[in-house]
């Protein structure tokens, strides 16, 4: 009885010392994870971002644009680059709190016009890029990201997807 | 115990709304759209309507293709959209709050205001025949 109480104690005390191990080592693992991806890509987007944003454009990354910009863009959608891209507010104010808690710490001055393509960032990311390469059919247009992100339509752009089409 | 009963209705409700929103065919937004019109809807109507441009820079077709029922077109970015009419897109005219939202934002683009029910029925009217 003594002995089988002090296995128990034993196993128990095992335990109480493996649980905080495996939650450090979870915390760990999943902070290697974001920093890696918040890196690469940003944080992944929301479905109703992908939805209603990646319907007319692909979704762009939350970190390429700073707040102030995220800000002036989702209070004007009714007048978006031209076009009338208005949400109901639930939405509006759902997404503008995942763009502004996830927004460039590169980019802190807003670009002309809120535009991503204007910024010294996207210029910086793309110096390597010749005319001839954005004139190719198959891209044409700086706002055409899937052309050589292969998976910027699930708002993802880590530079291990680019494959520029010939 | 009325008050529990009426939270999970209310609970219900939120579950099933988005199920509710989806059990909407073409037909039967159609017919609402003309019922709200108070006229029958017009194809032909639709169809001229979907083809001309209204005043501003762009008609429907501009996106959607002269045939709504092949793959369309972003005019500025260039982003493929499915096809409109049903024919081409099963899902599409399936959730009214879908609807409304593109009407809304499409008719603005093109006419610089939002459209009747008249002009929807019609609209619609011509989506549902084409193949």
């Amino acid at each position: 009885m003594t002995h089988a109480t002090g296995k128990f104690n034993m196993k128990s005390s095992n335990k109480r010392l493996a649980i905080p191990w495996i939650g450090a080592l979870t915390l760990a693992c999943s902070a290697w994870i974001g920093a890696a991806s918040a890196d690469s890509n940003g944080a992944p987007p929301p479905a109703a971002y992908l939805q209603e944003c990646g319907s007319c454009h692909a979704p762009f990354g939350a970190k390429m644009l700073p707040v102030a910009s995220w800000r002036a863009v989702m209070s004007s959608l009714d007048k978006h680059f031209g076009s009338d891209a208005s949400m109901d507010a639930p939405t509006t104010k759902a997404l503008t709190q995942w763009l502004v808690a996830n927004p460039s710490r590169k980019v802190t001055t807003r670009p002309p016009e809120d535009r991503i393509t204007k910024s010294t960032y996207f210029a910086r990311k793309h110096s390597e890029i010749s005319a001839a390469v954005w004139a190719r059919p198959a891209v044409k247009s700086q706002v055409n990201c899937t052309a050589c992100h292969t998976r910027a339509a699930e708002g993802s752009y880590s530079e291990r997807e680019i494959v520029i089409p010939k | 115990m009325d008050r529990k009963i009426l939270h999970f209705l209310s609970y219900l409700g939120l579950i099933l709304s988005p199920v509710l929103a989806h059990a909407v065919t073409p037909h039967e937004q159609l017919a609402a759209y003309a019922k709200a019109a108070g006229v029958p809807a017009n194809p032909a109507a639709g169809q001229q309507f979907f083809t001309e441009k209204h005043g501003k820079d762009w008609s429907c077709a501009t996106c959607h293709s002269v045939n709504p029922a092949a793959t369309g077109k972003h005019a500025t970015t260039g982003k493929a959209i499915t096809a409109l009419a049903p024919a081409g897109d099963a899902t599409r005219f399936t959730d009214v709050a879908k609807t409304e939202k593109w009407f809304k934002r499409n008719c603005n683009d093109v006419l610089g205001r939002e459209c009747s029910a008249s002009e929807k029925a019609n609209l619609l009217a011509w989506l549902v025949t084409v193949k």
